[in-house]
């Protein structure tokens, strides 16, 4: 290069900027559940947080949800969208179950293949999704659709496929082998549940993914600018493709959770899951223009979607309350989240 | 004092009752600071009826700054702005438009999806008798105000489908259609052949002869003294000086805006022509550009030069594969090659700096490290599937060192960088993949002279390390000053090959326009 000059300034990861965003998440998380708590005080008597049971339930109901806001997040950073993940749980969910079934069931979808190992309807069911999330992920780089409508129609369609899969009907009699997915376990006294254990396996290993490779760094780039992307050489169709099937892949792991948790399955399983998956991403401060995000985020604003769920249960807030609120809170906090990022930029 | 709404000033202006004050505008002592870092250090400025007058200044001088305030996008923290020796006030952008003051931007914020006429008259609208939008009274305005400036656009057309150049006239003309008196341009011939940058001059003195202010931000020292009758210098947020074009030297202008002596704006150093590294046969891109050949040798600067639109660009995207060729064959060390893609194109040794920064060089969201590091990481710095983060760090951060890159930290966000320091990141970019063919796309476009000198002493270093430089360029002294040969495009065609030695401004334009 032109400079003899080697002298080189000691390499600094400036960590407090980047988690700059996740802490003051973090602290709107903590937020609301000192609201829940006042509150509880004040009608129902009784303490919110001081009630293990209560804070993992939290983490359980939202788990099935985090992994799916995983998967959009990869996607979502990527500048697309996944509308897909709820319909493909279901279909996941099905196959699975139908690959999963007891032999006492004497009606058994499949005669020749129950009591299999569980191995079997798990690897079905991540397959299915990677299937689902490959063709989105064809038709939007081959195509060029955009990733709303190529993923709305396979929503519709993976809805569709789920209920033609047993016209309708739903497949019980699980083996208890299979649903040990869904079960708990006793970690130092504790009992922790699987699909907590598995959604936290999935967000640390995508944030691995998506910071310390180059997959994660060619995300980021085609999400910032597309064209500057491929001038510096990405396959811009191919990593899309992967994305997609990576968020498939995620989208089938949780219907397999869903159809462990439940002991069944049915084709309506994760009817609008997509909606709270993308919420949470996008509460979590993964922007919908693309090339920004992160799985920490993500990870808590799941989080808070869990609290707000279990704080108005708690309050003995009708469901119909709770839907209107949650709307809205959902809108408040990027409106928020929206407002500080553009007092750090000049007008 | 009391100042006048701009309501009020719209009135008197309206009633003809405007006084002609010496100066059209006078800003006084005007201070601007941004969280802590003073942007205008008590600026004082004025503008006379019927001139134009240019302001310079490196990149971060203040220019932009001062402009933003005169045309009410910022508001001063300190100082007065008088409008014929009235003291205004202006809340927002379109209080400066109702006051008689239009600023064209460097970006061009036109509506790509509606017409010329649509897009000048938007808000204004002329409208029958029942409100709706009265269409042909539209067009037939947008025509009279085209043939009033001699512009030759239908203002039926989509603007999307315009030139940059084209769509820089219907900003101006949108600018007249206000009736405004003050006229801001912002760099605007960046973007505009010779040809063009000519038709926009006509257009400006027209708007001189008939009484307009015109402040011209420019960074082309040429420009100045063709179009300019007064200057103004910047340095650092400060006002530094105002004179008459016609009293300046060219290194007068540079001296007092960079403060010291830049001792020479192309230092080309003697490099050693090797072989032939690309060879380029008969190269087409259907509808495009055809018949393109020529040869590339290692340690040679080729410059690329022609109008904007000649297929200059295209040329370079059909070689790194952006754009892959319909016809013809590319070489490199001999053996041919199908770039189908920039990936094809970089595993033989291509880098390609884009013309367009914002377009398609930068990751605006992402940093500098990540910005800088990308293409790097395509055959290189990977460790078991993992990016070795450590050692791409160390390298992007001695790089951005040795290209002067002026940053506190890698981990800035590269919008937060002016434009030199982003194009410096850019070739960092490339250089980082240790590239034999370096495709350079007006390299120096939007930079302050400063950066531009550091880039051609960068370009000339590489060259003579044994690099073979292609380097387009609207700027003919950055042509004739850098390459070892001057290939001329016009109309999708090789025009013809000079060598430095033979080769001047009027040869080179014989061959681009004719």
């Amino acid at each position: 290069m032109t400079s003899t000059d080697t002298t080189v300034v000691p390499h600094k990861r400036v960590a407090k900027r980047k988690f700059q965003s996740e802490m003051s998440m973090a602290v709107v998380l903590v937020g609301i559940a000192l609201v829940f708590e006042v509150l509880g005080w004040i009608f129902v008597g009784t303490s919110f947080l001081a009630n293990q049971q209560r804070l993992s339930i939290i983490i359980l109901q939202v788990s099935v949800i985090g992994i799916l806001a995983v998967g959009v997040t990869h996607v979502i950073i990527t500048g697309g969208i996944d509308l897909a993940s709820g319909s493909v749980v279901g279909l996941s969910a099905m196959v699975a179950a139908s690959l999963a079934q007891s032999s006492i069931d004497t009606r058994a979808l499949y005669p020749a293949l129950t009591d299999l190992f569980p191995i079997w309807p798990l690897l079905a069911g991540l397959v299915v999704g990677i299937l689902a999330g490959w063709i989105s992920g064809f038709l939007i780089a081959k195509t060029g659709i955009p990733p709303f409508i190529a993923t709305l129609g396979m929503m519709v369609c993976a809805r569709g496929v789920a209920k033609w899969y047993t016209l309708g009907q739903p497949i019980s009699l699980l083996t208890p082998e299979f649903t040990w997915f869904g079960k708990s376990f006793l970690v130092l006294g504790f009992p922790v549940p699987l699909p907590v254990l598995i959604f936290l396996g999935v967000a640390a290993l995508s944030h691995i993914a998506l910071s310390y490779t180059r997959y994660g760094k060619y995300t980021y780039a085609i999400g910032s600018n597309p064209q500057a992307a491929r001038v510096s050489g990405i396959d811009i169709g191919a990593h899309l493709i992967k994305v997609y099937a990576v968020a498939g892949l995620l989208s089938g792991l949780a219907g397999v959770v869903t159809a462990a948790r439940a002991g069944s399955a049915q084709p309506v399983m994760g009817t609008a899951y997509e909606l709270d998956a993308i919420a949470a991403a996008v509460i979590g401060g993964t922007s919908l223009a693309g090339g920004s995000g992160r799985i920490p985020g993500t990870l808590i604003g799941t989080i808070i979607l869990g609290v707000i769920t279990s704080g108005f249960t708690f309050l003995k807030i009708g469901s119909y309350y709770q839907e209107i609120i949650k709307g809205a809170i959902i809108v408040f906090a990027v409106v928020i989240d929206q407002y500080r990022r553009s007092r750090k930029t000049r007008v | 004092m009391q100042k006048i709404s701009p309501s009020t000033v719209k009135a008197v202006r309206e009633s003809g009752a405007v006084p002609n004050a010496e100066f059209l505008l006078e800003v006084k002592d005007v201070r601007k600071e941004f969280s802590g870092t003073v942007a205008l250090d008590d600026v004082s400025f004025r503008l006379r009826r019927g001139t134009v007058h240019a302001l310079m200044g490196e990149n971060g001088a203040g220019k932009s700054t001062l402009m933003k305030i005169i045309a009410g996008i910022y508001q001063p923290d300190a100082g007065e702005v008088y409008l014929n020796a009235l003291p205004i006030r202006l809340n927002n952008p379109l209080d400066a438009l109702d006051n008689g003051i239009a600023m064209i931007h460097q970006e061009l914020n036109l509506m790509n999806h509606m017409t010329v006429a649509e897009n000048i008259w938007i808000r204004r609208e002329p409208k029958t008798r029942i409100g709706l939008i009265d269409h042909a009274a539209l067009y037939k305005n947008t025509s009279e105000l085209f043939a009033e400036l001699g512009i030759d656009l239908d203002p039926r057309d989509k603007v999307g489908t315009l030139s940059v150049a084209s769509r820089q006239m219907v900003e101006i003309a949108k600018a007249v259609s206000y009736e405004s008196d003050v006229l801001i341009m912002d760099e605007p011939t960046s973007a505009l052949t010779e040809r063009e940058v000519e038709h926009l001059f006509r257009i400006i003195r027209t708007l001189r002869e008939r009484g307009k202010g015109i402040i011209y931000i420019t960074h082309k020292m040429n420009e100045l003294f063709e179009i300019a009758d007064e200057v103004s210098i910047f340095r650092d947020g400060k006002y530094i000086a105002t004179k008459f074009a016609s009293e300046l030297t060219r290194d007068e202008v540079i001296r007092m805006m960079v403060g010291r002596e830049i001792s020479q704006m192309f230092p080309k150093v003697p490099a050693e022509i090797g072989n032939v590294v690309l060879s380029v046969q008969n190269l087409c891109l259907a509808g495009v550009f055809e018949d393109v050949s020529f040869d590339l040798h290692s340690g040679e600067i080729l410059g690329i030069a022609g109008l904007v639109g000649a297929g200059r660009s295209n040329i370079a995207e059909t070689i790194f594969g952006v754009t892959p060729a319909t016809a013809g064959t590319i070489e490199v060390d001999g053996k041919v090659v199908k770039v189908a893609s920039p990936a094809i194109a970089m595993e033989c040794g291509m880098a390609f700096l884009t013309e367009d920064r914002k377009e398609s060089g930068c990751f605006l969201l992402l940093d500098i490290q990540q910005n800088m590091q990308i293409a790097a990481l395509r055959n290189n710095y990977l460790q078991r599937g993992f990016v070795d983060q450590k050692r791409l760090s160390r390298d992007c951060e001695l790089m951005g060192q040795s290209l002067r890159v002026k940053t506190p930290d890698m981990d800035e966000k590269i919008l937060n960088l002016s434009g030199g320091n982003q194009q410096k990141v850019l070739i960092g970019r490339w250089l980082l993949t240790k590239p034999r063919i370096l495709i350079l796309d007006e390299p120096t476009r939007g930079i302050d002279v400063g950066a531009k000198a550091e880039i051609h002493r960068m370009i000339s270093t590489l060259a003579a390390e044994g690099v073979a430089v292609i380097m387009i360029s609207s700027e003919l002294p950055e042509i004739l000053g850098m390459s070892d040969r001057i290939l001329t495009v016009r109309q999708g065609r090789v025009a013809g090959i000079l060598d430095r030695a033979e080769a001047d401004q009027v040869k080179i334009m014989e061959l681009a326009a004719q």
